[in-house]
């Protein structure tokens, strides 16, 4: 096991900058999620710590050791691949079995060590099977068996769950986070799923355009988030934003949107006239008639716990998550209101956060 | 099946299948009837194989057999009196036509030379297809495309468009009549359908399952031995079944640059003469036994051959 550190790591095809100078380190031991959409960079950052494509330009160290440019097979990791890449020619002992053969184990040793990797992913029955017939959540699992088998220093998987469908990703998202608890190794795990990457990471970089935006814990990622970008990525609905114009000063509570007066966190920074975006996470609305922000109702989707309402304001159609048993009909006009110490107010020109004492003590990408 | 009457793409109706059982039976007879032809007229006797209207029902006989096999000298009937009754069935069958059996003919040899050069362009054009292939579809080449293409090109003109330049330099390398130099050529003539069949067959084969072992410490060869090449098993089998039909049935450049050692089975069969010209039985005789291996082989392969024509047509 193993802390991976990623310095000024940049990577370009011909014209195209697929990474462009990302940093961060990987604590020994977590479970950490690159989250982005697809194109962002993410896959081919795995890549590289991987040893299948060498960086441009930039440093990959595991476990203190500089292994930048060393092949991928002398740099002691596993890597799960999206779809799979089981051998069709080869049974599922000998898929799981193929790591330690590969660097030479004697054949009792493998025997042994497949065979608990099996019982330990509960496969144990499925080992002289042929992997064409299997199930999804079997590939999976076997895949799983073949990266843990080796007991390497890290863990690569490259959206491991991306083929699976919507009730196999969930168990084995549980299953995932349960194996990463037992055997508690160093992972890197790639998605563009938000609730992959929110209920199974340690720690989240979330990637856009081969940039890392913001890097932290998820919770950290949800309530203070460090971009416009990561605002509306992550969370569904996404935050919205109220977008005003006006200036802001440091030590101000409030900002003032057409007539009506806002409460935030107080400010830390200053910041001069243009164009500003107040960031509401739905579940921060209710609907207050005396509040002087009003908007006219323009859909409602129930869903069950809560129902998501949409509402056209004067800064644009607002979407809040409500209990479900508030009345709502279309058409009609509602008085909102936020709650305060939960809002983030970004410049729109550079997308960043304008800091608050919401963000204090907070790491920012 | 209940009542139901509604029009599925998928079953065809009764009488379009019964149409097509139809034509393709019909295909396999036109096809199959000169083969036919050719097993009858090597089980007939000279006289029986020239015969108007031709003979469907015959006495069959192994003269055409024994004649490809062996050369015979016409003997006066004195002489033949002379001689010890015949030590077995080939030798009475030909004293019957007032010969004797003088010697072996060459059809072995040449049949050896065929299975020699066939076999031999066919594994050289496979083996060198298949790593040419793999660096085309794995790597980054400087002119790809162009490559491909001038590989391609090879096979726009007809191969005997070359042949008094070949026949040329071929004579003057000493190469001339040589295993080795029909090897090359044929080898040099499948080589561009290897390729060609063979990356694309390799390019289905999703690059994860190298990365994969590269990861788990295999080398780039190792991975290549162990992972593509069995993945790659059945485009293999049909580009080799492809290459040997060619080099197996080659006539032209066999023809002119082969007359001895090297002469292939294609050539020599024509020239088999009987007495009052062509021996039609021998010829066919040689004919059937020429078809034997490559049908063998691609009975053999037909599992793959069936897959390697349709692979890629569905994604899996």
């Amino acid at each position: 096991m193993a802390e991976i550190r990623v310095e000024n790591l940049r990577k370009t095809f011909g014209d195209f900058v697929a990474v462009a100078d990302s940093s961060f380190t990987i604590d020994d031991g977590d479970f950490f999620v690159m989250l982005g959409p697809s194109g962002c960079g993410k896959t081919t950052t795995l890549r590289m710590i991987a040893g299948l494509e060498l960086p441009s330009s930039g440093a990959i160290y595991l476990g203190g050791e500089d292994v930048t440019f060393n092949r991928a097979s002398q740099r002691d990791i596993a890597f799960v691949f999206q779809l799979f890449a089981l051998y069709p020619h080869m049974n599922v002992r000998q898929n799981i079995g193929f790591p330690l053969k590969c660097i030479g184990r004697p054949r009792s040793e493998i025997r042994e060590r497949v065979e608990e990797t099996a019982r330990l992913l509960r496969i144990d029955h499925l080992l002289n099977k042929s992997v064409s017939g299997l199930a999804g959540g079997d590939r999976q699992r076997v895949a799983l068996g073949r990266a843990i088998v080796r007991r390497p220093m890290a863990f690569l998987m490259d959206e491991p769950l991306g083929t699976l469908d919507a009730e196999f990703r969930d168990l084995m998202c549980e299953e995932l986070r349960l194996l990463h608890d037992r055997i508690d190794a160093t992972t890197v795990y790639v998605t563009h799923d938000q609730l992959e990457a929110m209920s199974m990471a340690d720690k989240i970089a979330v990637m856009n355009k081969g940039y890392v935006e913001q890097f932290g814990a998820p919770q950290e990622i949800y309530d203070r988030p460090a971009t416009m970008f990561v605002a509306e990525f992550i969370g569904s609905p996404p935050m919205n934003f109220l977008r005003f114009h006006g200036a802001v000063a440091k030590g101000a509570a409030a900002v003032r949107m057409d007539a009506t007066e806002v409460i935030l966190p107080v400010l830390r920074e200053d910041r001069p006239e243009g164009e500003l975006a107040l960031g509401v996470r739905p579940e921060h609305i209710r609907f207050d008639d005396a509040s002087g922000l009003r908007g006219e109702v323009f859909e409602a989707e129930y869903l069950g716990t809560n129902q998501i309402v949409t509402v056209e304001t004067g800064q644009g159609m607002v979407k809040a998550r409500l209990r479900a048993d508030t009345r709502v009909s279309a058409g009609e006009t509602v008085g909102l209101s936020f709650l305060s110490e939960r809002l983030s107010l970004f410049d729109v020109s550079s997308g960043r956060a304008i800091q608050t004492a919401l963000y204090d003590g907070g790491r920012h990408g | 099946m209940s009542a139901s009457t509604a029009h599925s793409v998928v079953d065809a109706k009764p009488w379009t299948r019964h149409l097509s059982s139809a034509l393709v039976i019909l295909y396999a007879l036109i096809t199959i009837l000169p083969l036919v032809w050719i097993f009858m007229t090597g089980f007939k006797t000279p006289q029986d194989s020239i015969s108007y209207p031709p003979k469907v029902v015959f006495e069959p006989s192994l003269e055409g057999y024994v004649n490809l096999f062996t050369t015979r000298s016409r003997q006066t009937p004195e002489y033949m009196a002379t001689l010890p009754p015949p030590d077995n069935w080939a030798e009475a069958l030909v004293r019957d036509r007032n010969m004797v059996i003088a010697g072996p003919s060459k059809f072995g040899e040449r049949f050896l030379n065929s299975v020699i050069i066939g076999f031999g362009s066919t594994f050289l054009s496979v083996f060198l297809g298949t790593l040419a292939a793999y660096a085309f579809s794995r790597f980054k080449i400087p002119l790809k495309d162009d490559l491909m293409f001038f590989i391609l090109s090879t096979r726009m003109m007809p191969p005997i468009a070359v042949a008094i330049p070949i026949f040329l330099m071929y004579r003057s390398v000493g190469l001339s009549d040589t295993h080795l130099g029909m090897i090359l050529l044929y080898t040099a003539v499948n080589i561009s359908l290897a390729v060609w069949l063979l990356k694309g067959f390799i390019d289905e084969i999703p690059l994860e399952y190298e990365e994969a072992a590269l990861i788990d410490g295999y080398s780039r060869l190792q991975a290549f031995i162990k992972v593509v090449l069995p993945q790659a098993a059945t485009g293999i089998a049909a580009t080799a079944i492809f290459c040997l039909i060619f080099s197996w049935n080659e006539y032209a450049f066999a023809l002119l640059l082969t007359s001895g050692t090297a002469q292939t089975a294609p050539p020599f069969i024509p020239t088999i003469i009987g007495e009052g010209g062509l021996d039609w039985p021998a010829v066919a005789a040689g004919a059937t036994l020429f078809l034997i291996p490559i049908v063998a082989f691609t009975i053999l392969l037909r599992k793959h051959l069936l897959r390697g024509i349709t692979f890629g047509a569905v994604r899996k």
